[in-house]
């Protein structure tokens, strides 16, 4: 059972890893605006076609 | 009087600037409502020249623009959104809500290590339960109890801050609160299980001190979620009034500035028709004002140089210049801050369910536990084992069932209130809403609209009324603007002729329109009204060689006669108190069948007349908007306040309803009842589970698995129950109601 005494060290590295990247999301402003976000994602903003704005986004 | 000269809104206080030239802007923006909003808005301001970033947040409905300042002015941008279709108006972030802000941030953080422990530690927990049954090697459970104890003890050091802080607080005021218990539980879980760790012990109780921390957390941040998210939308309600006032540079030149921009000893100017944006002085003018928004008073005053005038006040025939100041002593301002300090003091006395609770409880749990460890000493137990069994006692009892009974239902409640267009101020505020029995209301825009309107409208031939109200729009006095509303389509007709003082005249079709005093219309003596009613305004049209003669007056509420009644039958008890004259508060109250009235009420007589009812035993809800009401709805034991009441008296209020109709109170009391229902029933709830568990404990039979099982179990069971408040607010209460539709 010696393999647990790295493997379960490591297990928690990976998790604390996890921790850390939602403090630094949750730092930097991600959650600040979560119902816009889910809209945002089906938006073309990235694609420039300098013409569309008449066009309703669908 | 219509010759407004065009003028640029100051924003300055609004923009701050950055390092490089640039300026930065947060607004409020009315009317986002669909995904195609955020690419219009956005994409329509980075065409402006200058402008550098402009991101919408849809959650909040709020805008933050950064541009060059050089290039573009504050105000453009507001153009910009207004062709764009959207009204927006500055917002300055108010501290109190960066400061939630940060703390909600600093709770979510928390939350999400006491969740990460919680889920590592309860890995290697199953492990060393399924270990003990089977083949574990004692050094295999040491080596897990030991990384359970790396992981729980700095987690619970930093995920259990909020709840140390407050029990801390409280406990150096000689104070019980629900964090006292909840603290105790989990130092007292973490010590025995690291002594027992030590010890080469089976159990540890890591986990349940962990999980505890999680789950009591999950409910904060929701609370504290729900109120940011009502707070939010109230302070964008507040900028969106987008109030402004017209002051007097040194050079004499007239800019509009929003009103928070406003400092004593600025000079401003305050025309027909509009209200009086801050407290002040009159230095020139003179004209008639209606301070029913500051004292209740519905007939017009005569002021002249050297009044003091409140903000609030509509100002009707004349151009008044005012210097503002703050407030003075002696003044009504003065008096109203007096008894308000006096009022607050005597409420923070009261005791919320949820600490009454903790009171009751937490003597109760410690005894228990003390009797246990007595109890096995005395039937011979090693010292050790008494103190372990005392202490799982303690962990068992945890208060997760009783401290999230009320909050769970809170946030629930309150989520139910803001649909039915109610802004809590406080969470408490549920509970002494469900206890009132006394509905206390203030006449002048509670009971009535806070505007005036045309009352006999529906006696009055149709087309007549459309066109005396299409003449009215043309006109800024407020009179007119009280019949202008009755027009169906808001077409002001063109080439009006205003004569101040009189009224206006119009050419309609080859025929002259005039809308005025009966005297500018040359209405003979016999068809005028032979009393001189007092609040009425009697309003005079005439077109063709017709006549019709219009009575505005302060109007009540569509359905205040609905309301009230169900109120009444719900076995309300209902008063009114007044500070205008019984002659207008007589025909009111008739009308909506209340018996208990008074009139001419002082600030103070309106408290006294308040604590002679909690006196008598009574628990008074206070509904009011005015400035002399703010001191009432502090002293009374809840309170209610229309979006339309002066600032003061709305941050006094425990809610406020947004609408033109009075249905929000009686919504109020209906949700607030039966959310009480549910908090008494989780308390119950949780009492019945503790009255299961505590034998068990002080049996000594409860294993870190049971505890883990019981704790999780009882908090599910405490959420789902709250929830059902969700349901509940759908029932529809007595008065029926139409759609609902904010209105700002």
């Amino acid at each position: 059972m010696t393999v647990l005494v790295y493997l379960v060290p490591m297990a928690l590295m990976l998790g604390l890893i996890g921790l850390a990247a939602f403090v630094w999301s949750l730092k930097s402003g991600q959650y600040d605006d979560v119902e816009g976000s889910a809209i945002r994602v089906l938006s073309d903003d990235d694609i420039e076609q300098p013409d569309r704005d008449e066009e309703p986004v669908r | 009087m219509d010759a407004r000269m065009p003028e640029t809104l100051d924003l300055s206080s609004f923009v701050r600037h950055g390092a490089n030239g640039t300026a930065h802007m947060e607004l409020a923006v009315e009317g986002v409502g669909c995904a195609g909003c955020i690419r219009k808005i956005e994409s329509g301001l980075r065409q402006l020249p200058g402008v550098v970033d402009a991101r919408l947040n849809f959650t909040n409905r709020r805008l933050a623009v950064d541009w060059h300042d050089q290039k573009l002015a504050a105000g453009e941008v507001i153009e910009a959104l207004a062709h764009l279709g959207y009204r927006a108006q500055p917002f300055a972030l108010e501290r109190a809500e960066a400061d939630e802000a940060r703390y909600a941030r600093q709770l979510l953080i928390c939350l999400a290590v006491a969740g990460f422990a919680a889920m590592n530690i309860m890995l290697l927990s199953v492990s060393v339960w399924s270990g003990n049954v089977t083949d574990m090697t004692q050094e295999t459970r040491d080596f897990f109890h030991w990384l359970s104890a790396l992981i729980a003890l700095p987690a619970a050091a930093y995920a259990g801050q909020p709840f140390f802080k407050n029990a801390w607080r409280a406990v150096r005021v000689r104070q019980l609160n629900m964090d006292v218990p909840i603290s105790l539980a989990v130092l007292l879980a973490l010590s025995m299980s690291l002594v027992e760790t030590v010890n080469h012990a089976e159990h540890a109780y890591f986990d349940s001190a962990v999980m505890l921390l999680f789950f009591l957390l999950c409910g904060r941040y929701l609370d504290h979620a729900m109120r940011r998210k009502t707070r939010a939308f109230a302070g964008n309600l507040a900028a969106l009034k987008g109030e402004t006032a017209h002051r007097l540079n040194a050079s004499g030149e007239l800019v509009a500035v929003p009103v928070g921009a406003l400092k004593p000893d600025d000079r401003i100017l305050v025309r027909p028709g509009e209200r009086v944006p801050a407290d002040g002085i009159v230095m020139g003018g003179t004209s008639e004002i209606d301070s029913s928004l500051v004292t209740g008073e519905t007939a017009r005053e005569p002021i002249a140089a050297g009044t003091t005038i409140y903000a609030g006040s509509m100002n009707y025939s004349g151009t008044l210049t005012v210097r503002v100041t703050s407030a003075g002593a002696g003044t009504l301002i003065a008096e109203v801050e007096r008894l308000l300090e006096k009022a607050v003091a005597v409420k923070s006395r009261y005791l919320r369910l949820a600490d009454r609770a903790a009171r009751l409880y937490a003597p109760l749990v410690h005894t228990a536990a003390a009797l246990t460890a007595i109890g096995w000493l005395i039937a011979g137990a090693s010292v050790h084992d008494a103190i372990v069994t005392a202490i799982s006692v303690l962990i068992i009892t945890c208060p997760c069932a009783l401290a999230l009974a009320i909050p769970a239902v809170q946030v629930v409640t309150s989520g139910a209130m803001f649909r039915a267009n109610l802004i809590l101020n406080s969470g408490d505020a549920i509970e002494r809403l469900a206890e009132a029995d006394t509905i206390v209301f203030d006449k002048t825009g509670t009971l009535t609209l806070p505007e005036p309107r045309v009352d006999n409208a529906a006696e009055l031939d149709p087309d007549m009324l459309e066109l005396a109200a299409r003449l009215a729009l043309t006109s800024h006095h407020p009179l007119a603007a009280a019949v202008g509303r009755e027009a169906r389509e808001r077409l002001p007709i063109e080439g009006a002729i205003e004569e101040p003082g009189k009224g206006v005249r119009a050419i309609v079709d080859g025929q002259e329109a005039r809308l005025g005093s009966p005297d500018f219309c040359a209405i003979s003596a016999a068809l005028r009204p032979s009393g001189d009613e007092p609040g009425t305004s009697i309003i005079a049209f005439s077109y063709a060689g017709r006549s019709i003669l219009l009575a505005v007056r302060q109007k009540l509420r569509s359905d205040a006669t609905a309301v009230v009644r169900a109120l009444a039958a719900r076995g309300f008890e209902i008063h009114i108190l007044s500070g205008d004259r019984p002659a207008a508060v007589a025909p009111i109250a008739t009308a909506l069948g209340i018996t208990a009235w008074r009139a001419g009420l002082k600030p103070a007589d309106k408290i006294a007349a308040i604590e002679a009812l909690k006196a008598a035993d009574r628990s008074v809800l206070m509904v009011g908007d005015g400035l002399n009401d703010a001191p009432a709805l502090a002293s009374a034991n809840v309170s209610l306040s229309p979006i339309s009441a002066v600032d003061i008296t709305q941050t006094h209020a425990d809610a406020v309803f947004l609408g033109e109709r009075l249905a929000p109170v009686l919504e109020a009391v209906t949700i607030a009842r039966g959310g009480y229902q549910l908090m008494l029933q989780n308390l119950w709830l949780a009492a019945i589970y503790n009255a299961i568990a505590v034998p068990i404990a002080i049996a000594g039979l409860v294993t870190p698995l049971v505890a883990a099982i019981a704790m999780s179990g009882s908090s599910l069971i405490v959420t789902l129950n709250a929830l059902r408040a969700r349901g509940k607010s759908r029932t529809k209460p007595v008065v029926a109601l139409e759609p609902k539709v904010v209105s700002i």
